[in-house]
């Protein structure tokens, strides 16, 4: 069972975001996140989420894994409308009982909100969903790459990023014969209240240490049998290249956050100063 | 003909060192002088802690020698500009299959030695998928490693080292974690690096079946050699490998205690197939 996990969300497919450059991905996720904060009235707001939602489809993930990302953060959705709703002062009086005011400018922040944290977090996780963890550490590598210039070890930094996703596996199996082996000698797991468990998880994680460090020794002698320097002179099987498609969705982002900021200005923001 | 020497051990000792200079006594190496000539496949046997970890190490210059000298394809492997040269000429490959298997996908694994070398992108991608048909994983290229079983993951390890083109291959106990079938599917690589691509293997191993496949078995006790000679005649000498703590093949065994209850039996026995020729013989005559 534990052998069977992913690491990531990613979700295999040959859609056209599949196929798009990891880095480019990035770059446009970026761009819309910022975006996102752009939208001030209900035209641009509408554009916003007509683009999530082709965005969505073009990807071909299922309905179900895209409601799965939006799960964990709908606790902060609803905490931050509410607060929205009661706090947020001027435009029109829409409820005024007692000590509860409600005014049309907390609502419309607070559907804004809660919009875009929404398709935010929507299209990041169309970025995992659509790209290898590999591929991720190689783009963000690429696109750091000019930190290089102020010493930043960026090559060193992927292969720690690269290592530490090759070995969540084989450290979650390790944990699974730990635990089986601290159970066959009786500890009991699963009983008492929360600090005997913090206690009973002890045995298991300093055997966990151990074995890792002794890991690390021998992957260090690994890596360097195979003339792993860390220094320069490192070449790529996998070389990125940018392609038409890469430029055209590009261009279509451009389009996008022009539409947005053209909204705006022709039919002006729908808060009340 | 001479055959070019490509690993020369001269009176190499070497000891680890624990806490304030003392020394540990296991995995010692001492005195040690050994010849490797190039293609040759090379077995070197020991029980644990006789310094057979210790001389593979020395190899490509993990560990450098206390006092004497480790050469290289001749390289001194204690020269700090050397040493990459030398691990491109000696690659290894150890024994857990998990712990040198550095990327998330098979083929960015194989790749990993050459990119280290700064061997251009598209001479890469010939020598990863060249090694991956050779050990027989290339429809695994796209795969996760910890999906793999373990003689798979040998096998993505040996091809590593088979696209660093390197011309000699040092295995510590690779099978020494698998299961019969990958143990089986390990050391048919091995052969064919050896015979077919003419890479020197010197394969450590406590597997007597294994070590019988060799060319030559060298066979260690407490940082010495005691024994060094082609398998068969190695293996005849069954009371001193016992008494070193050490097993001979089955079928030699077999042999062996015959000839002890009184047969006259052929004593160079290796395997299961001249055993049983040797034990018709034996039967015919009489």
């Amino acid at each position: 069972m534990i052998k069977d996990i992913t690491i990531g969300q990613y979700f295999n497919g040959n859609s056209l975001l599949h196929r798009l450059d990891a880095r480019m991905k990035i770059i446009l996720t970026v761009i819309f996140i910022v975006s996102i904060f752009l939208c001030q009235n209900f035209w641009s707001l509408g554009l916003m989420l007509l683009f999530t939602l082709v965005t969505v489809t073009i990807s071909r993930v299922p309905l179900k894994m895209v409601f799965k990302s939006i799960k964990p953060i709908a606790i902060i959705v609803v905490f931050t409308s509410l607060l929205n709703i009661f706090y947020i002062k001027g435009g029109t009086p829409v409820v005024d009982w007692k000590f509860i005011h409600i005014t049309s400018n907390g609502l419309f922040t607070a559907l804004f909100m809660a919009l875009r944290i929404i398709c935010l977090v929507v299209v990041s996780s169309m970025l995992t969903y659509t790209t290898t963890p590999t591929m991720l550490t190689d783009a963000i590598e690429k696109l750091l790459s000019p930190l290089k210039v102020f010493k930043v070890p960026v090559s060193t930094l992927a292969m720690m990023m690269t290592l530490a996703l090759r070995f969540i596996p084989t450290l979650v199996d390790e944990i699974d014969r730990i635990t089986n082996a601290q159970k066959a000698r009786g500890a009991n797991l699963d009983d008492g209240n929360f600090m005997q468990r913090i206690k009973a998880l002890v045995p298991i994680i300093v055997p966990l240490f151990v074995s890792s460090i002794r890991r690390a020794i021998e992957l260090a002698d690994a890596m360097d049998c195979r003339c792993y320097t860390g220094g320069p002179g490192r070449t790529r099987m996998k070389q990125m290249k940018f392609c038409l498609r890469d430029f055209a969705t590009l261009f279509v982002m451009v389009l996008f956050v022009a539409g947005i900021v053209v909204l705006n200005m022709y039919f002006g923001a729908v808060l009340v100063k | 003909m001479e055959d070019k020497v490509i690993i020369k051990f001269d009176n190499v000792s070497f000891a680890y060192k624990a806490d304030e200079g003392e020394t540990v006594a296991t995995g010692v190496v001492d005195g040690f002088s050994l010849n490797v000539p190039e293609g040759q496949f090379l077995a070197i046997l020991g029980h644990n802690g006789c310094g057979k970890s210790t001389v593979a190490k020395l190899m490509n210059g993990i560990l450098v020698p206390d006092s004497g000298t480790v050469t290289v394809d001749g390289m001194d492997t204690s020269d700090d500009e050397k040493v990459i040269d030398v691990r491109k000429t000696v690659g290894m490959v150890f024994q857990n299959p998990d712990n040198q298997i550095v990327a998330t996908i098979v083929e960015d694994d194989v790749a990993f030695g050459p990119e280290n070398l700064g061997v251009a992108p598209e001479e890469i991608r010939k020598r990863v998928d060249d090694a991956l048909k050779a050990v027989g994983m290339y429809e695994f290229r796209g795969r996760e490693p910890h999906r793999l079983s373990g003689g798979q993951k040998q096998r993505v390890a040996i091809a590593g080292v088979i696209a660093m083109n390197t011309k000699c291959v040092v295995m510590d106990e690779p099978t020494a974690m698998l299961d019969p079938q990958g143990r089986q599917e390990v050391m048919d690589t091995i052969r064919m690096l050896n015979k077919e691509r003419g890479i020197t293997v010197i394969l450590i191993t406590h597997y007597m079946d294994e070590a019988v496949k060799a060319d030559r078995v060298v066979v260690m006790d407490k940082g010495e050699i005691v024994l060094d000679n082609e398998p068969r005649k190695v293996f005849k000498n069954v009371e001193k490998l016992k008494n070193l703590g050490l097993d001979v093949p089955q079928a030699t065994e077999l042999a062996y205690r015959l000839k002890q209850a009184g047969f006259p039996i052929a004593d160079d026995i290796l395997d299961e197939k001249e055993c049983a020729a040797a034990i018709l013989k034996v039967l015919e005559v009489k």
